[in-house]
């Protein structure tokens, strides 16, 4: 028996959600406390997809670690790449050439559209609407072959090295990328034109788990969910990386911070992305795309056939690993849930001391709680949603 | 690069500070435990700094390194309307691993604070609800330390112990069964 809301006093019914619960991605538990159908109380347990990301990291060389940062946020793990790569130059107090910086900004760049469509298609195929699912996931799937194309590979790219990127991109790329854009700016149209205006996704999505900005920022929010609060924070522009300060482009930010304004700036940020990957592959110069430091990247396999000295640097790189000076870094970029953070520090030796994420959506599932309470069981997954929990990114 | 954030704060807490760095740009203060409460709520709110948001926090083992004392919390803090940052450290011992809770300043330190516990066994003074976060309330030891086995294994399932040894002895090794140490 408790007092509600309203002063009634009435007996609360616990409702367990998740893990195994369709909405839920298998990896959440929420313990709900109703009256009615309102909840009182909410608590929010993660960590079913915990898998020692910090600890493997620990007894692996720096370069090791990239596919493990690729099975962090699995829905962009482009970005994941290029944010464990620049924490590393960081560290090592290098900087990759040109040509990998632009390529690193046009694989970054697809991967977010590609994470911010499954976001959608999530977001309407949990809310009851299945039909979105696969106009939005045929999309995905088209960016996912030109990031095979590119990596080798559809989810799991590990293709981005410390110092550059693994390969150059592949004859007749740019026409292939070009080509799509409007494909998948269409796909946009489709998906807005199906769901921005409906009636029945307005009302569960206007006005529900409204964030001040100011609870934004006490959450430690970045990206989509910041933005969608009106805090008009992007480390891409306040902290221009790579090549971003020469690329125009938009920072769209909602007024209420509701959950519909969240949906709304992803919604937008896909065609921004469109306009920076069109701009890159217009400007992107031709060059090297690793650095020439024999300490740092590995020689090329001719030449470590069949010269001695070559064979030897080979070995010891990937024995020894790449040594870092002491000290630590903190190392920040734009992934698709928000500022992706590295906090490593080395005692000058092939392996880390600390290899610390800092995962985005921790942040956004850490105010669910305070988000959901007050509100009906059917508000708990639209605005579940619009966190775009990734388990491997909240976990580790 | 500037050291804005840092003079300000040496010459405010000089007596507090234990040393400064700023490699690669990252402004970083190493303040005694006892300040950190009153350093950082000033820092969140003096005008000029305005250190609003939390953007991380964790801790590092250096028990390899053999520093004393052992663990430093690190925070790594941002000011939205300032665009600036700066990362405090605290030295926490392994006798006495206590450290201040920001839960009343960061509304994020509730959850950082409750997984620092459960990786490293470091308590939060004034935390509301201390308990573990992302491993379960079974578990024993705190896997981040640097004398927990990688290679250990405590399924939350636990099969009576003669069953284990005959497993391990089929496969031919024995591995060593989680122990009680806290």
């Amino acid at each position: 028996m408790t007092t509600t809301h309203d002063g009634e006093t009435q007996d609360l019914t616990l409702v367990n959600m998740g893990p195994s619960h369709p909405a839920m991605h298998g990896t959440i538990h929420l313990k709900l406390q109703l009256a009615g159908e309102r909840i009182e109380h909410a608590e929010v347990n993660i960590g079913y997809l915990h898998r020692g990301f910090e600890k493997e990291a620990e007894a692996h060389c720096w370069q090791q670690i990239f596919p493990y940062t690729d099975r962090l946020n699995y829905v962009s793990p482009m970005l994941n790449n290029v944010g464990y790569a620049m924490a590393v130059e960081k560290l090592l107090g290098v900087t990759a050439p040109e040509r990998a910086q632009y390529i690193r900004v046009i694989v970054g760049e697809i991967a977010r559209i590609s994470d911010h469509l499954t976001y959608m298609a999530a977001q309407t195929m949990e809310m009851g609407a299945f039909t979105p699912y696969f106009y939005v996931m045929k999309g995905r799937d088209w960016l996912w072959d030109l990031l095979e194309e590119i990596s080798g590979a559809r989810l799991t790219h590990s293709y981005v090295r410390i110092g550059g990127v693994a390969w150059d991109m592949p004859e007749g790329f740019k026409d292939r990328a070009l080509a799509l854009l409007p494909r998948i700016d269409q796909i946009v149209v489709e998906l807005d034109k199906l769901m921005t205006r409906n009636r029945i996704f307005l009302d569960r999505m206007q006005d529900i788990a409204v964030v001040s900005a100011e609870d934004a920022v006490s959450y430690g929010w970045t990206g989509p969910c910041l933005r969608g609060s009106g805090v008009a924070y992007d480390v891409r522009k306040a902290h221009p990386y790579l090549i971003y300060d020469r690329m125009d482009f938009e920072i769209p930010i909602g007024t209420d911070g509701d959950n519909m304004d969240r949906y709304m700036v992803r919604m937008e940020e896909m065609r921004q992305s469109m306009r920076i990957i069109s701009q890159a592959l217009e400007q992107i110069p031709p060059g090297p795309i690793l650095i020439d430091d024999k300490l740092v990247v590995l020689p090329k396999k001719a030449a470590t056939y069949n010269t001695i000295e070559e064979m030897i640097n080979h070995f010891k790189l990937v024995i020894d690993g790449i040594r870092p000076p002491r000290g630590e870094v903190y190392s920040y970029s734009e992934a698709g849930n928000g500022e992706l953070g590295f906090y490593l520090v080395s005692d000058g030796t092939g392996r880390p001391v600390k290899c610390r994420v800092r995962p985005p959506c921790f942040m956004g599932m850490a105010a669910v709680e305070h988000m959901i309470t007050g509100h009906m069981v059917a508000d708990v997954i639209p605005t579940f949603d619009t966190i775009n929990m990734i388990g491997g990114e909240c976990d580790r | 690069m500037s050291r804005t954030v840092l003079d300000k704060l040496r010459q405010r807490f000089e007596a507090s500070i234990i040393e400064t760095h700023d490699f690669r740009g990252d402004e970083t203060a190493t303040i005694r435990r006892e300040a950190l409460l009153e350093v950082v709520t000033w820092l969140k709110e003096r005008n000029d700094l305005e250190l609003d948001m939390l953007t991380d926090m964790t801790a590092v083992d250096y028990l390899e390194q053999g520093n004393d004392p052992r663990f430093q919390v690190v925070y790594h803090l941002y000011s939205v309307s300032k665009s600036h940052r700066v990362r405090i450290k605290v030295p926490v011992p392994q006798d006495d691993p206590v450290v201040d809770s920001l839960c009343q300043l960061y509304k994020i330190a509730n959850w950082l604070e409750r997984e620092i516990w459960d990786m490293y066994g470091i308590r939060f003074k004034g935390h509301p609800n201390l308990k573990r976060i992302l491993l379960y309330e079974e578990f024993v030891g705190h896997p981040l330390r640097k004398d927990y086995p990688k290679e250990r294994r405590q399924p939350l399932i636990r099969r009576p112990e003669p069953e284990i040894a005959q497993v391990l002895a089929r496969r031919g090794k024995a591995r060593p069964l989680p122990t009680a140490t806290e």
